[in-house]
C-alpha cells in the first residue's frame, strides 16, 4: 500500500518511480492495484476504494490494465470521481488503463473491510450491521428499525436513529444516549 | 484566459483535471458494463421498456426534487433529496440501458432532454403535483410499494444488465418505502387535520393506480421473452403491503374510479396528464436553451 494521499489531489509522487520497474505484466498489475487500493472516496475520505470494497478486479487485457469498480448506490455521484480519479492516477503512472464499471454483483455494506470499519469509526462514523439476506421478499418495516448501534464517540450502546437518511446515499444518523452527541451510521444495504 | 460564455468556463473541457465542484462529472453510468442483448431479445423492445421504467423514476425523481428548500424539516428534506437521488441514479442506468438496446445509441441525455412530452412512457403517477407533504407520502407510498414488487419480480429478468439495475435497486426501494409506509402511519395516527390529509392524498392517488398494473404489447412480448415483470403479476403483492401500512391506523383505501386515459390510452402509451407539460418545461430548459451544454 502507498502512503494514503491528504485528498484527491495530485496522484502520489511514489507511483512515478514504480513505473520505471514496470517491465512485466506482474509489476504493472501490482503497480495498477497498488494505485487503485490507494483511491479515496471523496464523500468517505478516511476509506480507498478497497477498505469500501467497490474494487471487483485489476486484470490485464493484452498490454492494457482493466480496474473493474462496482457502484455502492445507483446514484451515488461519488463513484464518477472515483472513476475519475483513478483514471488520473493511473495514467500519471504511465499506465494504459480503462476504468470499467461491473453491476452484478450489486455492492453491499458488508463488502467494507475491517480496516474500513476501524476508520470509519475513528472518523466517528458508526460501520454498517450486517445486510439483509438477498433474493427473497422483502419485509415492510412499520416503526424505525432498530438496531444495536454503538457510539463511535464514547462506545455506549443503544444509539437512537433520528433520521434514516443522511447528507450521502449511504448514511442515516444517529444521537447517542449516553453522551448525547449527534453522529453517523453507513446502513447495511 | 478568456470564455465566450460562463458555462464554457466551467466545463470539462475548460478543467485541467479538477472540476469546478464535486459530482458533476457525468460519465457513462453502463461504461465497461457488457450490453449484448441476450438471445431472442428484440432490441427495440427491450429498449422501449427500459424507457418506461427509466421514465418512472426520472420523472419522479423530479418531482421529489421540487420539494427541496419546501419540506416541513430539514430531516425529511435530506429524506427527499437521498429518494430523488437513488431513482435519478436508476433512471440514468435504465436510460443508458435503452440506448443500448434499442440501435439508435442515444445517451441518456438524449432521452430525458430531448424528447418530447409523447415519447415519455411514465406512468401518470409519476408526473402529477403533490398538494401537500400527506399527498406526497400517499403517492410515494403507492409508487415505492409498486416499484418494489416490479424491481423484486426483474431481478430474474433474462437480460443481465436489467436484472442488475433492478437488485440494486431494491434495496433502495426497500427504505423509500420503509420511508413513506412509516410516515403514512405516522400522519394517520396523529391529528385530526394530519389524518385528513394522508387520508385526501391516498384519495389523490387511488385514481392513478388502476394504470400500474395494465400491461403493453411491448411488456407482452418481453414477458414471453422472460424479460420483463407481468405488472398484473405485481397487484397481490401491491394490495398485501398497503393493506398492512393502512391497516395500522384503520386507514381505508379509497373507493374511487380509475382515472381514465384517451381512447384507452395512458402514461405508458405517451398520453399523460396536463402536469407533464409543466414538469418536462422545467426539466428541460436548460438542455433546450444551450444544448450540449456541461458543467
Amino acid at each position: 500500500m502507498v502512503t494514503e494521499p491528504e485528498g484527491r489531489t495530485a496522484p502520489p509522487q511514489a507511483s512515478r518511480k514504480h513505473c520505471e520497474r514496470a517491465g512485466s505484466t506482474v509489476s504493472v498489475l501490482a503497480l495498477a492495484r497498488e494505485i487503485s487500493e490507494s483511491v479515496p472516496d471523496p464523500e468517505l475520505p478516511m476509506l480507498t476504494l478497497a477498505d469500501l470494497g467497490i474494487l471487483r478486479d485489476v486484470s490485464a487485457d493484452g498490454e492494457r490494465v482493466i480496474v473493474s469498480l462496482t457502484p455502492t448506490y445507483s446514484g451515488c455521484p461519488a463513484l464518477a470521481e472515483m472513476r475519475r480519479d483513478l483514471s488520473l492516477r493511473l495514467a500519471a503512472a504511465g499506465l494504459d488503463a480503462e476504468v470499467r464499471t461491473v453491476l452484478s454483483p450489486a455492492w453491499s455494506s458488508d463488502w467494507i473491510s475491517a480496516a474500513g470499519r476501524r476508520k470509519l469509526a475513528a472518523a466517528g462514523i458508526a460501520p454498517p450491521q450486517p445486510a439483509p439476506p438477498r433474493g427473497g421478499p422483502v419485509p415492510l418495516a412499520l416503526a424505525p428499525v432498530r438496531r444495536d448501534v454503538t457510539c463511535p464517540h464514547c462506545g455506549a450502546p443503544g444509539a437512537q436513529q433520528t433520521a434514516p437518511f443522511s447528507a450521502t446515499a449511504c448514511k442515516a444518523l444517529y444521537r447517542c444516549a449516553a453522551c448525547s452527541e449527534p453522529f453517523e451510521y453507513v446502513k447495511e444495504i | 484566459m478568456g470564455f465566450d460564455t460562463a458555462y464554457e468556463a466551467i466545463s470539462e473541457e475548460a478543467d485541467a483535471g479538477h472540476r469546478w465542484a464535486f459530482g458533476t462529472g457525468f460519465a457513462d453510468p453502463l461504461a465497461g458494463v457488457d450490453t449484448t442483448l441476450p438471445d431472442g431479445v428484440d432490441g427495440a423492445d427491450l429498449g422501449a421498456y427500459c424507457l418506461m421504467l427509466g421514465d418512472d423514476a426520472l420523472i419522479m425523481s423530479h418531482r421529489l426534487q421540487q420539494w427541496l428548500a419546501r419540506a416541513p424539516e430539514l430531516e425529511e428534506e435530506t429524506a427527499l433529496a437521498n429518494i430523488a437521488l437513488d431513482l435519478l441514479g436508476q433512471a440514468r442506468l435504465l436510460l443508458a440501458r435503452a440506448g443500448t438496446a434499442d440501435g439508435t445509441g442515444r445517451g441518456e441525455d438524449d432521452y430525458a432532454f430531448g424528447r418530447l412530452e409523447r415519447e415519455f412512457r411514465n406512468v401518470r403517477l409519476a408526473e402529477v403535483a403533490d398538494a401537500d407533504f400527506g399527498g406526497l407520502i400517499a403517492r410515494l407510498l403507492v409508487f415505492s410499494t409498486w416499484r418494489l414488487a416490479l424491481l423484486a419480480a426483474l431481478r430474474g429478468s433474462r437480460d443481465p444488465v436489467l436484472a442488475a439495475v433492478a437488485a440494486r435497486g431494491v434495496s433502495e426501494v426497500a427504505y423509500h418505502r420503509d420511508y413513506a409506509a412509516q410516515w403514512a402511519v405516522r400522519l394517520a395516527g396523529g391529528t385530526d387535520y394530519s389524518r385528513g390529509r394522508i387520508e385526501a392524498g391516498l384519495a389523490a392517488v387511488a385514481p392513478l393506480t388502476a394504470e400500474l398494473f395494465a400491461d403493453s404489447d411491448v411488456e407482452r412480448r418481453l414477458i414471453a421473452a422472460e424479460v420483463a415483470a407481468d405488472p398484473g403479476g405485481l397487484r397481490s403483492e401491491f394490495e398485501a403491503v398497503i393493506g398492512v401500512a393502512l391497516a395500522e391506523e384503520d386507514l381505508a383505501w379509497p373507493d374511487v374510479p380509475p382515472l381514465t386515459g384517451v381512447a384507452g390510452q395512458a402514461g405508458r402509451d405517451g398520453i399523460h396528464t396536463e402536469a407533464m407539460g409543466y414538469l418536462l418545461a422545467e426539466l428541460q430548459s436548460l438542455a433546450r436553451a444551450l444544448p450540449g451544454a456541461t458543467w
